[in-house]
């Protein structure tokens, strides 16, 4: 019973870890995308497409990156090239997202899907308590360890990292020293919407195997205050993500139990949690200063 | 190739004016595309989309019933955007108005008074301006992100729509409908002409229109938005108090949206139900861009907007696409807007290899 | 060893016919110049000249519309700064390229060569700064140094490349007269060791001191190239401002009435982690008088300015008193009703929108003092467009402010200009109490004259004016008395007349009689 919580835990927080780590290094590079929702769905319809039309879950998964991370091109084209503003295109994003899902799923509504199946790691899947719930995941999962692991990685020892975390700093003086502000800017809106993308994967090939319109249901905006939340570390985003992950599927069970609360309330848990997460989060305003890339969201127009 | 950007020396009234309506084209142009994708001849269906329902005059008064509540909402979160703050959770607000204002007729189902219909105007307004009022309060009190504060209050909102008509307002009668009795006749928003639907939200948007155009084109209240909203700093030295903008502009798009929402349900549905709205309350966000945050140019937006639901529901008919065209269009339409303001700041110059820069747009 | 530049030896940079575009406008038009091996090469002009076009040039961050560049004889196209830095030039930006976020190493870490591991850039920084007297912290966060400090990591930063050119633009701006010396000490190091720097200064005493030879620059042309020991400062004038600039002047000092303002013993918190909190201030300024308040940038003068103005009031209302009455707890209106003028030192998005026309951004400043004349409707507060804009045309004609057109956007004014609107729109209303903060920044030789004439008249007229300013030369200028901020804390004023430059840079340094061993001097 336990493990059979956990293990719904872990695929309830997946998406919500992997999205947010992706907004993460997006942010860490000044850019904020409010798309998050929108990239997100349209990951899930390309990966389900992709995995009805092959028959494979795992060209669904690589269909799901590449349609969130093309779909971010767009984002990227107009807040870096047109200098748009970041707010409006992200909600752009969103809401053509939404559109554009339910039109390119519509012929996939009712079908059943292919779920990707987990991959038990020899011996380490043995292992009493944690081997069956750690070491016989689907792919999705040890991608976002991955990318947790190889994120924090990327940004506080490599030096590309650096240059990131220098741009999100202070892009003028970035310029200034000759580092390609936009292009490193384009790559992490790139990396951002493949991240949501396979997030988007990941809910209609492992969470709910089948294409339900706005099936992502605000995760990607849940994803966006992970990441205020964990103050832009990724380790931070695995805890939180869990700690969302958790709520979801608790309230799930006591829906289940039938505790005499009506569903509705139990299903405005998640929502209701974010809100108080954020008001915990921000009311310090000193750590809210300090963690927040100071460049994040501002429009920059280098001079030629 | 390459695109740079120039700042333009001051902004451009030329192209303020021609950046929406090129923004509508290259939809069209996109949307064409689309069409003849799926299949289907671009120029007809962008005819049955578009012109079709224009030509009858049924069809004009649903226009109007759909372009209320865009134009309502957009004017309110115009003032909003226009003082940097972000609500863009009015479908929430437009949900909660529209339950506050509906208690009157559902509980008091046999009080035939005049007064009930303006009380529950009132009290729609009250409830979105309250329920605007929690993202607002949490952004001055605890300098929470309002963005994704007012979002996850839509949800909560809808949720809560949900437990009510399946719960404690569902009608007994209703055959298990997940519905309130109808409301008593005295509590509907009558209807403005005698030949069609179109009813009396159409008229408080186009009054809260003029009458926020008018405050933000000559009242120190629009001009404290204005400023709030380009620099904090300066409105600070103004005297102005970026915290009573909060409250200011989220109360007032609360409560328009609160309008919008009573209206709705009064005027067009006539009882409460789980689903009130096709997602007016985001729609509303790009017709306050599209109408470039004013209130005039909303009216139109707003216009263009309802027709892109009309037209879907039209293209569904009679040529058999799918509705979410339409949410295809508005997509699209908010991309091109943005793309297309970029003009009106900025020259926009074109390298190709490493020849001298050509002008395009000057 | 200090190579000799002879006439016959080939520069280590030459620049022939330079010239930058914007628009068509020419930021630099035709510009030439030679800079020897191991000389100190002053690059002289005033604010707008173009020295900062030319350097963005020569460091690759800006591309030239023609001309040539020309690196050891040769003629080079440089498209990057990574491509300056790899001929060998560095560069120490004014407003410094600096990453707050960031530790010391990590900053210096950016313009080196990716495969340098960080421990060993730290090893190297450590070593280099003691080598040149620098000491620096490569593990401090940025966000934690001092003005000061933050020039040595763009120093050190620039020499861990080895560079056989150093660029400085305005490198004493933010100095002390003393953290001044040290950094001549080791620019002489520099030439010594036969490498060349490019000295990019407004300031002749100083270039007459360090530079051997200097090159001016006036409206994007070069107007001079001179030894500048051979010159004096009044030919040096002329060369970069053209004809002689209007003197300030001021008859005598004027009869001192009452007290305008008084601050007793305020203490305000820091609002933010990088901001500075105000310790203790006291200070009394009565009508006639200019009170100077000199200090390096960053020791709390923008955070004495709100409190000052009541942009952020401060919790005790009688520590500061406004012709007699509390005002601590009174925002800045009410402050302006009681005839207060305010002029912040940030022109665009804090003392005027740029994206609003000069007549919005009277009334921004004016919506409550002058209410009567601006607005009419009673509750409804409707703007009167007329009375603003003959208004603003008043302040435009007295101030001289050029600018196209009849109501332009505050934007397209130049710095000088939208600063004379600035100080106008509050000279306007005579007000009895005046607070500068930073008057003449970034402001051109004409405007700076003009804007400064007109505190002084002010004051004789019969007003108390305060202005805060980090530049010297205006502050002997205009002052009556001048006290000193350092750390949040302000010395005694003093009359201008007893103090001498060098007791100034010692209180600037926060060296009081009280406090003998200062925190800023610990870093030396």
């Amino acid at each position: 019973m336990f493990e059979a919580i956990l293990l719904t835990v872990i695929t309830a927080s997946t998406p919500l870890v992997i999205a947010a780590l992706g907004e993460l290094v997006t942010e860490r590079a000044g850019v904020l995308n409010l798309g998050v929702e929108g990239m997100m769905i349209m990951g899930a319809v390309c990966a389900f497409a992709t995995a009805q039309l092959t028959g494979s879950p795992y060209l669904g998964i690589l269909g799901g990156i590449l349609g969130g991370g093309l779909f971010s091109l767009l984002f990227g084209f107009l807040t870096l090239t047109l200098v748009a503003n970041q707010v409006a295109t992200g909600l752009a994003l969103t809401i053509l997202g939404l559109g554009l899902s339910g039109q390119i799923g519509e012929s996939f509504v009712g079908q059943s899907g292919i779920k990707l199946q987990p991959i038990a790691i020899p011996f380490l899947s043995q292992l009493p308590l944690v081997g069956r719930v750690l070491f016989a995941q689907d792919l999705t999962f040890y991608l976002s360890i991955a990318l947790v692991i190889g994120i924090s990685w990327f940004l506080f020892k490599s030096r590309a990292g650096l240059k990131v975390r220098a741009i999100g700093d202070n892009h003028g003086s970035a310029h200034a020293l000759g580092i390609h502000v936009i292009r490193t800017r384009y790559l992490a809106v790139l990396f951002g919407g493949a991240c949501a993308g396979l997030a988007g994967a990941q809910l209609s090939l492992v969470y709910t195997p089948q294409w339900v319109e706005n099936m992502s249901a605000g995760r990607g905006w849940i994803a966006l205050a992970l990441v205020v939340f964990a103050s832009w570390r990724p380790w931070r985003v695995l805890a939180g993500g869990y700690l969302f992950g958790a709520v979801t599927i608790g309230q799930l069970h006591a829906q289940a139990f039938g505790l005499g609360v009506p569903s509705q309330l139990l299903s405005a848990l998640p929502y209701a949690a974010t809100i108080v997460v954020l008001i915990i989060i921000s009311h310090n305003r000193r750590t809210t200063l300090i963690n927040t890339p100071a460049s994040l969201g501002k429009p920059f127009v280098p001079e030629r | 190739m390459r695109i740079e950007l120039q700042k333009r020396a001051r902004v451009s009234t030329l192209f303020s004016i021609v950046s929406p309506i090129l923004a509508l084209a290259l939809t069209l142009v996109f949307g064409g595309i689309m069409f003849w994708l799926l299949g289907k001849s671009p120029l007809g269906a962008l005819h049955s989309f578009f012109i079709e329902p224009l030509l009858e005059v049924w069809s004009l008064h649903e226009l109007a019933i759909k372009a209320a509540p865009l134009i309502l909402i957009g004017v309110g979160l115009a003032v909003c955007y226009r003082s940097n703050n972000w609500n863009i959770g009015a479908e929430g607000q437009f949900t909660i108005g529209a339950i506050t204002g509906s208690i009157l007729p559902v509980l008091n189902p046999d009080w035939h008074s005049p007064l009930i219909l303006p009380l529950m105007l009132v009290m729609g307004m009250l409830g979105g301006a309250l329920y605007a009022g929690i993202p607002a309060l949490l952004k001055t009190r605890f300098n929470t992100n309002e963005i994704l504060t007012s979002l996850m209050l839509v949800y909560i909102a809808q949720l809560f729509l949900d437990w009510l008509v399946r719960g404690p307002w569902r009608d007994p009668q209703g055959y298990n409908f997940p519905q309130t009795k109808s409301f008593q006749i005295e509590a509907v928003l009558p209807e403005i002409l005698a030949s069609g639907r179109a009813h009396w939200a159409f008229i408080f948007a186009i009054v809260a229109a003029i009458a926020l155009w008018f405050m933000m084109r000559f009242m120190l209240k629009g001009f404290e938005v204005s400023v709030l909203g380009q620099s904090e700093r300066a409105g600070r030295f103004a005297g102005f108090s970026a915290r009573k903008m909060v409250w200011f502009s989220m109360l007032l798009s609360g409560a328009l949206a609160g309008l919008a929402g009573i209206s709705e349900v009064s005027g067009s549905i006539g009882h409460v139900q789980p689903s009130i709205s096709p997602g007016y309350g985001f729609t509303a966000i790009i017709v306050a861009f599209l109408g470039r945050l004013n209130p005039l140019g909303i009216i139109a937006s707003g216009l263009v907007l309802a027709l892109t639901y009309l037209g879907g529901e039209a293209a569904q008919l009679s040529i058999g696409i799918s509705d979410k065209v339409s949410r295809v269009f508005q997509g699209l339409l908010l991309f091109f807007v943005l793309s297309c303001d970029t003009l009106i700041h900025y020259r926009i110059r074109l390298h190709f290899g490493r020849t001298r820069p050509a002008e395009v747009a000057g | 060893m200090t190579l000799s530049a002879g006439p016959t030896s080939v520069p280590l940079l030459s620049v022939r016919g330079l010239t930058k575009l914007f628009g068509s406008f020419a930021a630099c038009n035709g510009v030439d110049l030679d800079i020897a091996p191991g000389e100190i090469h002053a690059l002289l002009g005033e604010n707008g000249a173009g020295k900062s076009t030319l350097v963005k040039m020569l460091f690759g961050v800006l591309q030239p519309s023609a001309g040539d560049i020309l690196w050891e004889g040769r003629s080079v196209a440089i498209n990057s700064p990574g491509e300056a830095r790899q001929l060998g030039i560095g560069m120490v930006f004014q407003h410094f390229s600096l990453f707050e976020a960031l530790t010391v190493a990590e900053n210096i870490a950016l313009s080196l060569d990716p495969k340098i591991s960080l421990a060993k850039i730290s090893d190297e920084a450590a070593a280099l700064s003691k080598a040149y007297g620098l000491p620096l912290d490569p593990n401090a966060h940025v966000a934690d140094l001092s003005v000061g400090e933050r020039q040595r990591i763009e120093i050190v930063r620039a020499l861990l490349q080895n560079p056989k050119l150093i660029i400085l633009d305005e490198p004493t701006s933010v100095l002390t007269p003393q953290e001044a010396d040290r950094l001549f000490e080791t620019l002489f190091k520099l030439r010594s060791e036969g490498r060349s720097v490019l000295y990019i200064s407004h300031r002749l005493e100083e270039v007459q001191r360090i530079c051997d030879r200097a090159t001016v620059l006036r409206h994007g042309k070069v107007t001079g190239a001179c030894d500048p020991k051979q010159e004096t400062p009044g030919s040096l004038a002329r060369m970069m401002v053209g004809s002689e600039v209007a003197q300030v002047h001021r008859d005598g000092s004027a009869a001192l009435g009452d007290v305008g303002l008084e601050v007793r013993n305020l203490s305000v918190p820091a609002r933010t982690p990088f901001a500075m909190s105000l310790k203790n201030i006291s200070m009394t300024v009565r009508a006639g008088e200019v009170l100077a308040v000199a200090g390096v940038a960053g020791n709390g003068q923008s955070e004495l300015f709100d409190a000052l103005s009541g942009e952020f009031p401060v919790t005790d209302d009688a520590a500061i008193r406004i012709r007699g009455k509390a005002v601590g707890r009174l925002g800045i209106n009410g402050r302006r009703l009681l005839g207060a003028g305010f002029v912040p030192e940030e022109r665009h998005g804090h003392a005027a929108v740029s994206a609003m026309s000069l007549s919005d951004n009277l009334l921004l400043a004016r919506s409550r003092s002058d209410k009567r004349a601006f607005l009419s409707g009673g509750a409804a507060s409707i703007i009167r467009y007329d009375a603003i804009r003959s208004a603003a045309r008043r302040i435009c004609e007295k101030m001289d402010v050029r600018k196209s057109g009849d109501d332009p956007l505050a934007g397209s004014l130049s710095g000088g200009n939208l600063q004379k609107f600035i100080v106008g729109r509050e000279l306007d209303r005579q007000p009895t109490v005046l607070i500068v903060n930073q008057p003449t920044w970034g402001v051109d030789a004409g405007a700076a004259s003009r804007i400064r004439q007109a505190l002084i008249d002010l004051a004789k007229a019969g007003s108390a004016v305060v202005v805060i300013s980090q530049d010297l030369d205006e502050i002997f200028e205009v002052a009556t008395n001048i006290a000193v901020i350092s750390e949040g804390r302000l010395s005694a004023a003093e009359p201008a007349g007893s103090l001498t430059l060098e007791r100034i840079g010692l209180l600037m340094g926060g060296i009081h009689e009280s406090h003998p061993v200062p925190e800023a001097a610990h870093a030396h």
